[in-house]
């Protein structure tokens, strides 16, 4: 038997458990991106402004320390908050994807050249609209480069859950590696890598829609 | 009409621009020329305030512009910088239509423009509004550039060294591509520049800088022939005659010659060579010194001799200095 027929056979063997804990998984990842989009967009956006530019150093350096401490002191920080249960496990996860996508919104957009900023407020854009029609626009590509990243960290770590009580494919994980049973281990550690895949390619599908041609064409 | 009034800006103890004056009248091009760092650029950037002045005011068609808001002022104003700055997320028609759009314009009227503009800059409108700017050459680039700053038709454009950055051959191109749009929109200009020789072919009005004050404000021809300072002389460079004299054209002092005896009335001789009405005398002269001789023929398009252009006319011309040349 081939490895790929292995996997399908793992796969199988669980089918009903991956389909309902990957929407369980999901979930969790879905909420806690979400929320970390609506802090992280404008928190990047904020730090990029010029006149924040000391305040934003010690910001950063608050977000890297969120970084590095390890997700497992995360959810269980996050337990003692909210109890067990999605909640906690949504925080965690929170916490963990601000990072990236805060630091590429302000890096990227602090790389728009300036003197496309020149230009826009020579012809009279408010401050406003040099952000939404100039600066956001280029600076699309790497702020979806910092999402993906962050999304794929957040699915990865996502099994963690299952130790706080808030489900996803770690029940598979924990449990397979509890009982032995490599079969339930990997059918869950396979959905997982299946899962990061979708949610990275669903990206790069947003990714196409919204970054200008006028960019990709230049950038290629 | 743009009238510069007592402008001055100051980073602390640090005097960038100093009490500057000048006024350029309605449809006229103002060259701000002089070395890097001699406040030129400021002085263009206080003028749509992109750099706050310290004093002085700024008068357009006789209003004071401090009374708008930078936005409006701006606006109001064309600007066109040196690295184009066109937005590589949006089409060429878009870029066009950026001022039009921020004024709220009907949609179709501004495409309709956007189009008419490219015809202005020799763009097919069909080839070139659905492109982005990264399919464009320098040039093209700041064709589009030019169409931008001329989109709602501000009565001002201030150019920051536009064609510093396309390459010789180019840069004459679009420089005579420029002067033939001036001609039909008329724009009062306000052009930086540290290229002598762009300065004399586009300027009616040189404002020599010079440490952040006026050296000298005058046509090419006052810089050229009558420079007040040293500093104006040096600076407009020791082959300054020569330069003044592309300033004219062959049509200028050409002239019919006496019947000779190997031909009709101002016709040509065998071995005369011709240039044509339009050239200007520096390079007419350079012909004569190559071809050593002392006179050329003039012929129009139709190839008809309307005269012949002497060196000594030409000497003549450049030996007084108080006569206005152009």
């Amino acid at each position: 038997m081939g490895a790929y027929d292995k996997m399908v056979a793992w796969l199988q063997n669980y089918w009903g458990e991956v389909i309902y804990l990957s929407l369980q998984h999901l979930y969790i990842v879905a909420v806690s991106s979400a929320l970390a989009i609506i802090v992280a967009v404008p928190a990047g956006i904020w730090m990029s402004r010029p006149r924040n530019q000391r305040r934003a150093l010690a910001f950063m350096q608050v977000l890297n320390v969120g970084q590095a401490v390890p997700k497992l002191a995360l959810l269980t920080l996050a337990m003692t908050l909210v109890g067990v249960g999605a909640p906690a496990a949504i925080i965690a996860l929170w916490v963990a994807t601000i990072l990236p996508i805060t630091v590429n919104t302000y890096e990227g957009l602090r790389a728009v050249p300036p003197h496309l900023l020149e230009a826009a407020e020579g012809l009279g854009m408010t401050p406003r609209e040099i952000l939404l029609r100039v600066e956001i626009p280029n600076a699309l590509a790497v702020m979806f480069a910092g999402l993906r990243t962050a999304l794929a960290i957040n699915v990865g770590t996502a099994p963690l859950a299952f130790l706080v009580g808030g489900g996803g494919l770690g029940e598979l994980i924990f449990t397979g590696i509890d009982l032995n049973d490599y079969g339930m281990m990997l059918a869950g550690a396979i959905a997982t890598a299946g899962l990061a895949m979708l949610v990275d390619m669903l990206c790069g599908l947003a990714q196409r829609v919204s970054v200008s041609r006028g960019l990709r064409l230049a950038a290629s | 009409m743009i009238q510069i009034d007592n402008l001055s800006k100051k980073y602390g103890a640090i005097t960038a621009v100093e009490n500057v004056s000048f006024t350029v009248p309605e449809g006229k091009i103002c060259v701000l020329l002089g070395p890097s760092g001699c406040g030129k650029t400021t002085t263009l950037k206080m003028i749509n305030r992109l750099i706050p002045p310290t004093s002085g005011r700024v008068l357009i068609g006789g209003r004071d512009t401090a009374e708008l808001d930078t936005v409006t002022l701006r606006r109001s104003i064309g600007y066109v910088i040196q690295q184009v700055g066109l937005f590589p997320n949006m089409t060429i028609e878009d870029n066009i239509c950026v001022v039009p759009d921020l004024l709220g314009w009907d949609k179709a009227k501004s495409r309709k423009r956007a189009a008419e503009l490219l015809e202005v800059v020799a763009l097919d409108p069909a080839k070139f509004a659905k492109r982005f700017p990264c399919e464009l050459s320098g040039g093209q680039q700041q064709r589009v550039g030019v169409a931008r700053a001329l989109a709602a038709d501000p009565p001002v454009m201030l150019m920051d060294e536009p064609f510093g950055a396309i390459d010789p051959i180019n840069r004459e191109a679009i420089q005579d591509e420029f002067m033939r749009i001036q001609r039909q929109v008329r724009k009062t200009v306000l052009f930086v520049s540290h290229d002598i020789d762009e300065a004399v072919k586009m300027a009616d009005y040189i404002a020599l800088f010079n440490m952040g004050r006026i050296e000298q404000f005058g046509t090419p021809d006052d810089l050229l022939a009558r420079p007040v300072s040293d500093f104006v002389a040096n600076f407009m460079g020791n082959d300054r005659i020569l330069r003044r004299l592309s300033l004219l054209r062959a049509a200028d002092i050409v002239r019919a010659d006496a019947p000779r005896p190997d031909g009709g009335p101002g016709s040509m001789a065998p071995g005369d060579v011709a240039v044509s009405p339009g050239d200007d005398l520096r390079q007419v002269l350079c012909l004569m010194l190559e071809q050593g001789r002392d006179r050329v023929a003039c012929r129009d398009a139709q190839g008809a001799v309307v005269g012949f252009v002497h060196q000594r006319d030409i000497l003549v011309r450049l030996g007084d200095n108080n006569a206005t040349v152009a």
